[in-house]
């Protein structure tokens, strides 16, 4: 397992190479990955959201796939379609698109709710059913989805019970002067991404994803999450509380947090790190709309003393 | 090289801290305008309103240098008008204006607490100045509004309902202590500085002098002389005369008391049974207390002169207590000095020659002093005289035109016409001053007597009787003695509104808490606690054991407070005391634990802040979070009591 370990933090210094000064938000794709997670990632156009997902598919040797979300986008063109074959006088099966390891789903709220639900059904079951059959999905299944920040027009902001399926949602933002000067610098990022060497195989990810759900989580540190759920479901700034769900959540991404550090238990330091991105999209504002910013979920750590 | 600290970081104030601050300036220094100088009042409330202005605005607090320039000027203005910075009224007057400007400089938490400590010190300056009920309760929302506002300030963003509870929660709490130390704290007689101006500068009460128009004036002072509370029945109200300065040198207008020197104390022969009543005397800066006639047992520390007044040693500046016994049948100095007598008869050289000429006239008439007195009060009996507050004023000869033209006038004016026939018929005579009747609180029982019912009456003596009381105004208007000055004034005559019949029940109420608070509260002097404590069984007690008694329940309370604490948080296990404890050490080397900070945080700010340390503490930090955390105890907490032990042990203000 060291060894794996070890190829854990190879990958994430070799895709910190490619997408610089953004070590945090490598740390929790990749926790988000070995939590069995999908990720939603919203932000600007241009701030390398395709490239953190195809350095991850081909850092840990997985097949990658794009689909651009358009308004006329079906959800045929997500999941395939059955074509007939004359040669064999039979329907066959084209998968779509979603049959990859690693789907990056570009502008997921441009498409209608139909074709939303078509993935996001997918992301939840770990499978397709079209025309009658259903087909698994390969092992592992990551989805990292982008979305527009959603005052933009034409768009259709995914609904709450939709956002829950994504264990985190992230931003990626500009990078800092230095960062971008490198980057300005640095050559051909397509070039570079095609000569990244794998440093995990497909076949590692398994055994990685079945350690990090043994991470040891002792009672205080259930006794914290349960005060930090609490917390927010006390809290008269926003509509709901976290749900049982969002609490499973947050212990199995704090796992895998904990895990990447190198450690086999969690500690409160794991789970206030992975809190923004794991409760900031699934606690609406009860004022002003809109979901938690970073202060929210800073004041809720705040408030919330360690038992 | 020893690293340089860094402070701990000032905390920010938060923005809706500021409100509640100016509140608190507010409520702590408003109620000294009455007694500062204007233009400092002014120049207060100014300061305050500009805070409040930049807070709206979001303005940045003015610069530093600005500040101390209009401080220094402001000390140079109240040296001006004080003339010094020391003593009672320079000294509210700086902290009042330290509290208008503290505001402007609030930058940090700790600028806020400062303004609310300065706000508690101010609260009790307040007691200088006033310590009727209204200042208390006053004071008691105040310092309820200052605990609020150190709520505010620690407790962050709360409704205002929940802070004002939690406040007046804190306060409730406090309550047994503040009645522990009342109770017992060990009282000095008379006060430890500078007295209320309301405790000692009362009012003048009674005159020194009596001349026309003296006692009518008083008569409209609705304010209280004093209160009694008898032992058994109230006795009669024409019996309740209070004995105040007696009058027996004339000089054609005023009466004044005789220069005497070497008399001996009145010698008084009791007849029947005495009545024993405690009497409440309000300040009135004078050195004669108020008695019923005759006094028998006198309070320590006062005597009976000569022309049986009961005098105290000091004059009366405070409102005090004296418990008297007196005969109401008695009979006074039946052998009287020549020299007394001789005062009492003298009578200014001319003046009032028709007066001169009746009293002449009776003397020849009848011999007997008796029968020229009766003449004497048959005349205003049968005189056509009236009973008013407002006579016509007196010219040259004010007996003549009292007695034979206007007919219409005060207790003074039959008392000193009155006496002033007796001595020019040769009956030695003089005018007592002193307060008639009274009221009976029907709340509490007291009876109260008023400025208003101030009287003036005569004593004349006779061979054989010694000094006898003959109250002209009696025989003229009957009433007055009888059943009080409200009944006995015309209609059109106005009186204090408190003495009117029909707001009785309010004032009999109002009265009663009153006279509670000062009897319980403000007397509770070193008598009452005495008193007080030998009713527990405490007989004898001196201020040593009484500090011993106020320390030990004092104890007690913390120790249940504490218990009870203890018993409601779960005993934490060995390895997060030891834990808590290393962070408690830590803390006082100037890194505070968060309470939301996990450890290995936590032990990273400490090897970042302490350099030195840092090696102890991440190890510390490592075994208690494996310990906790991972299921994996081993020997943490022995590790974590080691590290503690090898943590310097200097104390650090932050």
């Amino acid at each position: 397992m060291s060894d794996r370990r070890r190829a854990l933090s190879d990958t994430i210094a070799a895709a910190g190479r490619i997408i610089l000064g953004k070590e945090r938000q490598i740390r929790l794709a990749l926790a988000c990955l070995l939590a069995r997670g999908h990720l939603l990632i919203e932000d600007l156009p241009g701030v390398g959201k395709t490239t953190l997902a195809h350095a991850l598919a081909r850092l840990l040797g997985l097949d990658f796939s794009r689909i651009q979300f358009t308004s006329d986008l079906l959800p045929a063109d997500i999941v395939g379609v059955s074509i007939y074959d004359r040669e064999q006088a039979a329907f066959r099966f084209l998968p779509g698109p979603v049959f990859a390891q690693v789907v990056l789903a570009d502008e997921i709220n441009r498409a209608t709710p139909k074709t939303q639900s078509a993935l996001l059904e997918a992301m939840e079951e770990r499978q397709v059913t079209a025309e009658g059959e259903t087909r698994r999905l390969p092992e592992p299944f990551f989805v990292i989805a982008t979305q527009n920040p959603s005052h933009q027009v034409g768009t259709f902001a995914l609904p709450e019970s939709q956002l829950d399926r994504f264990l985190m949602r992230i931003a990626l933002g500009y990078p800092d002067r230095a960062a971008e000067r490198e980057l300005l610098a640095g050559g051909n990022i397509r070039e570079r991404l095609d000569a990244l060497p794998p440093t995990l195989a497909p076949a590692d990810l398994l055994p990685l994803q079945q350690a990090v759900a043994a991470v040891h989580v002792a009672p205080a540190l259930v006794d914290y999450v349960q005060a930090l759920v609490d917390g927010t479901r006390q809290d008269p700034a926003f509509v709901h509380g976290l749900s049982p769900r969002a609490a499973l959540a947050l212990l199995a991404a704090a796992r895998a947090w904990a895990f990447i550090d190198g450690r086999d238990m969690v500690l409160p330091e794991d789970v206030q790190a992975v809190l923004p991105a794991v409760a900031a999209h699934r606690l609406g504002r009860a004022q002003g709309g809109g979901h938690a910013n970073a202060d929210d979920i800073a004041a809720i750590v705040r408030r919330t003393p360690l038992p | 090289m020893r690293q340089r600290r860094t402070p701990p970081a000032a905390e920010p104030l938060e923005r809706g801290c500021v409100p509640w601050l100016l509140a608190c300036a507010l409520a702590t220094g408003a109620p000294h305008a009455g007694h500062l100088p204007v233009w400092l009042s002014a120049g207060a409330a100014a300061a305050l309103l500009f805070r409040a202005w930049l807070w709206r605005r979001n303005r940045p607090l003015p610069a530093r240098w600005l500040l101390v320039l209009v401080v220094v000027v402001a000390i140079a203005g109240i040296y001006a008008q004080y003339r010094t910075l020391l003593g009672r009224d320079a000294g509210v007057a700086l902290l009042v204006l330290f509290m208008a400007l503290k505001p402007l400089e609030t930058r940090g938490r700790r600028d806020a607490i400062v303004v609310v400590m300065l706000g508690f010190f101010l609260l009790l300056t307040h007691y200088f100045y006033s310590q009727s009920i209204a200042t208390g309760l006053w004071l008691l929302a105040a310092a309820t509004l200052q605990t609020a506002t150190l709520l505010r300030l620690f407790g962050g963003a709360r409704p205002l309902p929940d802070i004002a509870r939690r406040a007046a929660l804190l306060l409730l709490q406090a309550t047994p202590f503040m009645l522990v130390l009342f109770l017992l704290f060990p009282r000095v007689s008379g006060p430890l500085w500078g007295l209320p101006q309301d405790a000692h500068a009362g009012r003048s009460g009674l005159p020194e002098t009596i001349a026309p128009g003296t006692i009518s004036d008083l008569v409209l002072d609705g304010s209280i002389a004093f209160r009694v509370s008898f032992d058994g029945a109230l006795p009669e109200n024409s019996a309740l005369y209070w004995r105040g300065p007696v009058m027996d040198e004339f000089d054609g207008r005023n009466w004044r008391p005789a220069r005497l020197g070497g008399f001996e104390p009145a010698r008084i022969e009791a007849k029947g049974t005495a009545v024993a009543y405690e009497i409440t005397l309000e300040p009135h800066d004078q050195r004669w207390l108020l008695a019923l006639d005759a006094p028998l047992a006198l309070p320590e520390r006062a005597f009976v002169s000569a022309r049986m007044q009961a005098v105290a040693a000091e004059p009366v500046r405070q409102r005090s207590r004296f418990a008297f016994r007196s005969a109401l049948d008695y009979r006074l100095n039946t052998a009287e000095s020549r020299r007394m007598l001789d005062v009492a008869r003298r009578l200014p050289a001319a003046g009032n020659p028709r007066a001169r000429a009746l009293a002449a006239g009776w003397r020849t008439r009848h011999g007997q002093p008796q029968a020229i007195v009766a003449e004497a009060l048959q005349l205003f009996r049968g005189g056509n005289f009236v009973y008013t507050l407002q006579p016509p004023l007196l010219g040259e000869h004010p007996v003549d035109e009292f007695v034979f033209d206007v007919r219409q006038g005060f207790c003074e004016h039959y008392a000193s016409a009155f006496v002033f026939l007796m001595r020019a018929a040769g009956v030695p005579a003089r005018v007592v001053a002193g307060y008639q009747g009274g009221e009976v609180n029907p709340v509490d029982g007291y009876l109260v007597v008023r400025q208003s019912d101030a009287h003036a009456w005569a004593e004349v003596w006779i061979e054989g009787e010694g000094w006898r009381r003959v109250d002209p105004t009696a025989a003229s208007a009957p009433a007055r003695i009888e059943r009080g000055i409200a009944s006995a004034l015309p209609e059109a005559d106005a009186l204090p509104t408190m003495t009117r019949l029909d707001l009785r029940w309010l004032r009999f109420r109002w009265e009663a808490i009153n006279n509670a608070w000062n009897q319980w509260v403000l007397g509770y002097n070193p008598d009452r606690q005495r008193e007080f404590l030998s009713r527990l069984g405490l007989e004898g007690i001196d201020w040593r054991g009484m500090t011993a008694l106020l320390a030990a329940l004092c104890a007690l309370l913390l120790a249940g407070i504490g218990l009870s604490a203890l018993r409601r948080r779960p005993r934490r296990e060995p390895l997060q005391r030891a834990w808590l404890a290393l962070c408690a050490r830590l803390a006082r080397l100037g890194v505070r634990r968060e309470d939301w900070e996990g450890p290995l945080d936590y032990a990273a700010r400490v090897a970042a802040a302490r350099p030195e340390l840092a090696e102890t503490v991440l190890a510390a930090a490592a075994a208690y979070a494996e310990a906790r955390y991972g299921g994996r105890p081993g020997d943490a907490v022995d590790r974590l009591r080691e590290a503690r032990r090898k943590l310097p042990r200097k104390w650090s203000i932050a």
